[in-house]
């Protein structure tokens, strides 16, 4: 209850103690500090991450004094860097905000090894040569890597980091693990001590629908050889059972039964997802492997053993109809079942610890507990290598994106913002960044854009003029309001993947201005 | 001189969107210094809220080309508030909002001016939000985006073809954020679903049943409600419960401990019980950027023209991933707010009653026992029967007198609808026009021309 913690309340209550901890120990490289740049720290710096580190080698204009908060009148001729850093460590003087007068570009060149010191790269308008380089720089430090970058009405977020694990992925909708189609002989011990037919009705509209449902279930499947109901007339027939159970109208508890009788008809075992992610190569696991992948083994031959098919219980039950007493004892017999099997995946993982050569205790019990409890969500995110992507594109991806009405214009401006860079190096100025060369800049940059998808392999594909035309007009501008909603995505992303929480994109996000259809292009 | 390339300098960026043609923009954008001369100077903007999203708004609009901007909050600034309201420091907690972020967003971008209203919404009369542009709104209540919707769609007129005056619509762009998620709208009343045609959008919040809280409690909100909704009054007679007092915060959640103690109940922390009583949503700097910011570019593109509006409803969710989606809800032709209402000429002379009998042989409303509101005057209501017998004399009268002789209003109608054989309840918004009355204003314009 005291006072720097009340300041986080609102976001405690999303990433907790420990993804607040997380943040607090990252440290936060910004290259160039412009408006894209300058937002996303500041969503950063509010959020209370450990430190920023600003880089840019700029003095402030007056042009920047009309797109960028971070800077006033007061700055005009002095180092951008030194201004932005100045008004953001005004936002929370919890943060160290340190600045760097310097260009990215120089530092990329000369300095590679500077940016292993960090947790995260945040990188802003940068040509596409410099964020080549700067990917593999970050690849081999394992440094966290994201990309943003305005352009007009358009931009893009990409996220490049090796792989990402994901533990709490806390989806919104997920079902519950009650296995009410698989229950374990503790349950189903329980459920046998009730009476579904006593003769109180308040007892009797106080039933939990998990102990009707597996009641039910049992009886069902004792009348049709172990089976339970499968076909639609089967799964009607159950539900009319269970009406059939009903004393009085208003019992919600049997309402509750009919609604969540799905859950009775669910297949048994894990998901698709999941059986990829046991079945990942990385869950042989070796000396060096992640934390995570010796948890996903342990996982793998838990199912494959006690575990029958399934992972460990969550131990968790939503609210529901109930009396006190029972619902508190049904509450103990799923959080038992959980700490039974939380205990043999953790044997599990010290044996595997033990057997790669790594000190059997060095996966934390929380650590352990977590990944038993969220075993049916976990989520895995790979990156390409930036490099990767330009230079062996996904050729029918590519072109299915540019004829689909939805991804179209999306794709057409991920081929611009390369081709305008691409205009860059050939003609030192963005197409349209300066007046008088329109239509000069409007052919040259149609021939670059062709020149383009030629090298891509979708010879014959095109970007419609319009969005050509679009493209020159924005000239490069670095506009307020597009940079604060580029900045936007890009520190959420960078919340996820420091608190590890969430699931961050994969692909690469095109912001669409024009009429707000941005789209996420996995390529 | 001097002054003007400086302000063409600061308009750099902008410049490019504001003075060029372009072929993906709106049909009535006319690209040029003018357009940017008469953005910064006739445009008016009103951000409703200075909180989460209210602060972003301010920012955003102050450098998006936009020079007078009015911001209205009734709320003084929290500690809580500092992870994501910028504009606010430590040393603010306790001053009004409205007043910190418009000095703040005028001190740092010179040239601005920002007008602060604190106060409610409510306090201010309706010719107030009819001298704006377009209103921003950054709420987090169902309840202050319904009022503000009611008074834009007020502004609104009908043609005699049922088509809206394009003199009367004021466009809305209102903004929403909960933890991760969040959207974007753009509202033009009249063309595109105002906030009540799609007010199924925001579901009611749901409250647990009193029953559960005093005899079966099972999880923490319930030992918690139990406290504040059942307990608190019992012991406090009289006294109000106030969520802004930490003592009271503190005697609910020691309540609420107890009463989880004596049930075996786990998890109550006072955190969740803060949580619990004042409904608390989550909240971060990110998403409340990322949807202003899409709010501020459709404001702008709204008074400029200077590319294609959104279609007119965006969700964003940041949960599992990054989904945006646009959806093109469409407007509820009978929505009482923003629908034209049936257009009904009348003679100065009709009675409540024919008026009450006409309603019943219209061929677009087929109204059976109907009851009459006009403005906050019920003139007829077929019950309860205390209310029948107050407004039952009322029926012989001139419905022209009752309505306070003038030439033409709103009128709502509750009653039974007969349609397909089946009788329904409904609420109907009715034009009354009366004839002959408006010939002096048809005078006045005369003598004008």
């Amino acid at each position: 209850m005291a006072e720097p913690k009340n300041k986080y309340d609102r976001q405690l209550r999303i990433w907790g103690e420990q993804g607040q901890a997380a943040l607090e120990k990252a440290s936060i490289c910004l290259l160039n500090c412009g408006p894209t740049g300058s937002e996303t720290l500041k969503n950063l710096v509010l959020g209370g991450v450990g430190s920023i580190t600003v880089i840019d080698g700029s003095k402030v204009e007056q042009g920047d004094l009309g797109n960028n908060f971070m800077v006033d009148v007061s700055c005009v001729g002095q180092s951008k860097a030194k201004c932005v850093c100045t008004f953001l460590q005004e936002l929370n003087d919890a943060v160290k905000a340190k600045f760097i007068e310097e260009y990215p570009k120089a530092l990329i060149d000369s300095n590679p090894s500077f940016f292993s010191q960090f947790t995260l790269v945040v990188a802003t308008q940068l040509a596409e040569d410099s964020m080549v380089k700067l990917d593999k720089i970050c690849r081999e430090a394992k440094v966290l890597l994201i990309f943003a970058r305005s352009y007009g009405l358009t931009g893009f977020v990409r996220i490049s980091v090796k792989e990402h694990a994901v533990i709490e992925s806390k989806p919104d909708h997920f079902l519950e693990d009650l296995r009410l189609n698989n229950p374990w002989p503790e349950l189903e011990r329980f459920a046998e001590s009730i009476d579904l037919n006593v003769s109180d009705p308040v007892a009797h509209k106080h039933t939990p629908y998990v102990v009707i449902l597996v009641k039910m279930a049992e009886e069902w499947a004792k009348a049709h050889g172990g089976a339970l109901p499968s076909t639609r007339d089967e799964k009607k027939e159950f539900k009319e059972l269970l009406k059939a159970g009903m004393v009085a109208m208003d019992e919600d508890n049997y309402t509750e039964a009919t609604e969540a009788s799905f859950k009775v008809f669910a297949p048994r075992g894990i998901s698709t997802d999941l059986q990829k992610i046991i079945h990942d190569g990385c869950s042989e696991v070796e000396s060096n492997s992640s934390d995570f992948w010796v948890m996903v083994a342990a996982l793998k031959e838990f199912i494959a053993n006690e575990g029958g098919g399934e992972v460990p219980l969550e131990g968790s039950i939503p609210d529901m109809t109930s009396s006190t007493e029972l619902y508190v004892n049904l509450q103990k017999i799923y959080q038992e079942k959980a700490e039974v099997d939380f205990l043999a995946i953790q044997q599990r993982v010290k044996n595997i610890l033990k057997r790669i050569g790594r000190d059997p205790d060095s996966i934390s019990k929380a650590m352990i507990k977590s990944f038993c409890k969220n075993a049916r969500k976990l989520k895995v995110c790979r990156y390409r290598l930036l490099e990767d992507e330009f230079n062996n594109p996904a050729v029918s991806e590519l072109q299915k994106y540019l004829t689909d009405e939805e991804y179209g214009v999306a794709m057409g401006f991920y081929i611009l913002l390369r081709a305008v860079d691409r205009f860059a190096a050939n003609y030192n100025s963005f197409p349209g960044q300066f007046e008088g060369e329109m239509d000069e800049d409007i052919s040259r940059l149609k021939t670059t854009v062709v020149g383009l998808l030629t090298d891509l392999g979708c010879n014959g594909a095109t970007v419609t003029e319009d969005l050509i035309s679009e493209m020159c007009r924005f000239g490069a501008s670095e506009l307020h309001a597009v940079a604060a909603f580029i900045g936007g995505i890009a520190s959420q992303e960078v919340i996820k993947l420091i608190t590890k929480q969430f699931v961050p994109m994969v692909g690469t996000f095109i912001f669409n201005g024009i009429d707000q259809r941005s789209q996420l292009l996995a390529l | 001189m001097a002054d003007s390339t400086v302000q063409q300098s600061r308009s750099r960026d902008l410049d490019k969107l504001l003075l060029r043609p372009g072929n993906l923009v709106a049909p009535t954008f006319e690209p040029g210094v003018q357009l940017r001369d008469d953005l910064q100077e006739y445009a008016r903007i009103l951000v409703i809220g200075a909180g989460g999203l209210g602060c972003e708004l301010l920012k955003d609009l102050a450098l998006s080309g936009f020079k007078n901007l009015e911001v209205i909050d009734m709320d003084r600034i929290e500690v809580t508030n500092l992870n994501r309201q910028f504009l606010f420091r430590l040393e603010d907690v306790g001053k009004p909002k409205a007043e910190v972020a418009a000095k703040r967003v005028m001190e740092r971008v010179s040239g601005v001016n920002i007008v602060p209203h604190f106060c409610r919404i409510e306090d201010k009369d309706i010719d107030f939000y009819k001298d704006f542009s377009i209103i921003a709104l950054g709420l987090d209540s169902v309840e202050a985006r319904s009022y503000i919707n009611a008074v834009a769609c007020g502004f609104l007129e009908y043609d005699s073809d049922d088509n809206p005056i394009e003199e009367t619509v004021k466009p809305m762009v209102d903004g929403g954020t909960e933890g991760f998620k969040g959207h974007a709208r753009v509202i033009m009343p009249g063309s595109t679903p105002c906030f009540e045609c799609t007010i199924w959008l925001f579901p009611p919040q749901v409250k647990f049943p009193l029953c559960t809280l005093a005899e079966t409690p099972r999880t923490a909100a319930h030992c918690i409600e139990y406290a504040h909704l059942i307990k608190w009054d019992e012991v406090h007679s009289g006294k109000t419960f106030d969520p802004d007092d930490p003592e009271h915060m503190k005697w609910v959640y020691t309540e609420a401990v107890k009463r989880a103690e004596l049930f075996g109940i786990q998890g109550v922390t006072y955190s969740l019980t803060q949580g619990v009583v004042k409904n608390i949503i989550p909240a971060i700097a990110s998403t409340n950027a990322i949807i202003s910011a899409a709010c501020t570019l459709e404001t702008l593109k709204l008074a400029s023209g200077c590319s294609k509006t959104l279609g007119n409803y965006l969700t964003y969710n940041g949960v599992e991933g990054l989904h945006i989606k646009v959806t093109e809800f469409v407007r509820d032709k009978d929505c009482l707010v923003c629908g034209p209402g049936v257009l009904i000429e009348l003679d100065t002379s009709v009675t409540l009653q024919r008026f009450i009998d006409m309603l019943e042989e219209h061929p677009k409303l087929l109204l059976s026992k109907a009851s009459v509101r006009h403005q906050a005057t019920n003139l007829y209501m077929q019950s309860p029967p205390v209310l029948e017998e107050m407004t039952r004399s009322n029926l012989s009268l001139p419905l022209f007198e009752l309505m306070g002789k003038v030439p033409k209003d709103i009128v709502h109608v509750t009653g039974t609808a007969n349609k397909d054989d089946k009788k329904t309840s409904c609420l109907r918004k009715l034009r009354l026009v009366f004839k002959g009355v408006d010939a002096v204003t048809d005078m006045d314009m005369a003598v004008g021309a």
